[in-house]
């Protein structure tokens, strides 16, 4: 089948092998998140356990998705993917996360002209 | 038309499943799969959505958010995560069958695949009825055993988001344990070999993305202050 160059040539097939290593890596690094998460780290749990999330949601598209064989338009519309996501997330952080900031950048606007008790 | 392939040239094998508006079977199946990513990438944007929602709660509410966790059942959850995977492996092996026209490892594995996800879906519903015994449902009839009475009302938001992602998950899983029954069919009438497989890579690549989703919401909904207990 592979070998048949000239009609195959944009068929890959993946080795057996290959994916049984993406499916225990993914099941070890299930088994670290749930262990790793019963010791208090502070703001280092949720970086780790998105780290480890982050690493096997690209191992599943890597391999499994098999996204390292497509071509460089569907790799472009994946990061394009990604990019979209990332707009959708930052818009909605910088505004919750700045708006108790819109004050401080007014000092001429006291809180008792803006009708505010504190 | 299984029997007709047996008698053209090899080469003009793959054309048969050719439709007239493509090229040749690469430029057809390079349409099926930026198509399939051009939809899994709105579905990224729908579950972003939850996802950032669920962010903005978890930055506001964070104790609240960590005390309601223990409600989660984290062996369970964990171990519908392993299923998952499991059920990727199988479907990725799926893949692999069709594209070496092996018939019986198709239906083999499109079986396990389907088992893995039933199972998945089925564990779900336990969770979902134990929640409901506890009286976890966000509503009036929220009112959880041992749980500070400040965190009373914004437990539930935790509870409203919980619902709607695993909620939207599984009704992903449901669409793909149809569409993983259709692939059985079809397979079953010997309909994909190795020139013909594109329904069979489309639906995985769909089954593993909603793996994905899972993946994240594991960490993200089951072990928030898993240390506290």
């Amino acid at each position: 089948m592979t070998t048949d160059a000239k009609s195959h040539s944009h068929v890959h097939i993946p080795k057996v092998s290959t994916l049984v290593k993406v499916w225990i890596t993914l099941l070890v690094a299930t088994f670290v998140t749930a262990e790793v998460a019963t010791f208090d780290l502070g703001e280092w749990n949720i970086v780790i356990a998105m780290a480890i999330a982050c690493t096997k949601a690209t191992l599943v598209a890597w391999i499994f998705m098999g996204v390292r064989f497509t071509s460089q338009l569907t790799k472009l519309f994946c990061v394009a993917g990604l990019v979209f996501l990332s707009i959708l997330l930052l818009i909605t952080f910088s505004d919750y996360s700045s708006r108790s900031w819109t004050y401080h950048a007014k000092p001429w606007a006291t809180n008792k002209s803006l009708g505010l008790s504190k | 038309m299984p029997e007709t392939i047996e008698q053209v040239p090899h080469e003009a094998e793959a054309d048969l499943h050719v439709r007239h508006h493509f090229a040749n079977a690469e430029q057809q199946m390079e349409a099926s799969t930026l198509g399939m990513w051009t939809f899994l990438i709105t579905e990224v944007l729908f579950f972003g959505g939850m996802f950032a929602g669920y962010a903005v709660y978890r930055e506001m509410y964070p104790a609240a958010f960590a005390a309601t966790s223990e409600f989660m059942n984290v062996e369970i959850g964990a171990a519908n995560t392993a299923v998952l995977i499991c059920s990727s492996l199988t479907m990725a092996m799926a893949v692999r069958a069709a594209q070496l026209s092996k018939r019986g490892d198709l239906i083999k594995y499109l079986i396990g695949t389907l088992i893995f996800g039933i199972t998945f879906l089925v564990v779900k519903a336990f969770e979902y009825h134990a929640k409901y015994v506890e009286h976890l449902i966000p509503g009036p009839n929220f009112h959880p055993e041992h749980l500070a009475p400040q965190f009373m009302h914004n437990a539930q938001i935790l509870f409203f988001l919980y619902f709607c992602m695993t909620g939207m998950h599984a009704v992903h899983m449901v669409a793909g344990v149809g569409l993983l029954t259709f692939l059985l069919i079809q397979a079953y009438r010997n309909v994909f070999h190795a020139h013909y497989f594109a329904p069979v890579e489309m639906i995985g690549l769909y089954w593993h993305f909603v793996d994905i989703v899972w993946i994240f919401l594991f960490p993200l909904l089951y072990l928030i202050g898993h240390w506290h207990w």
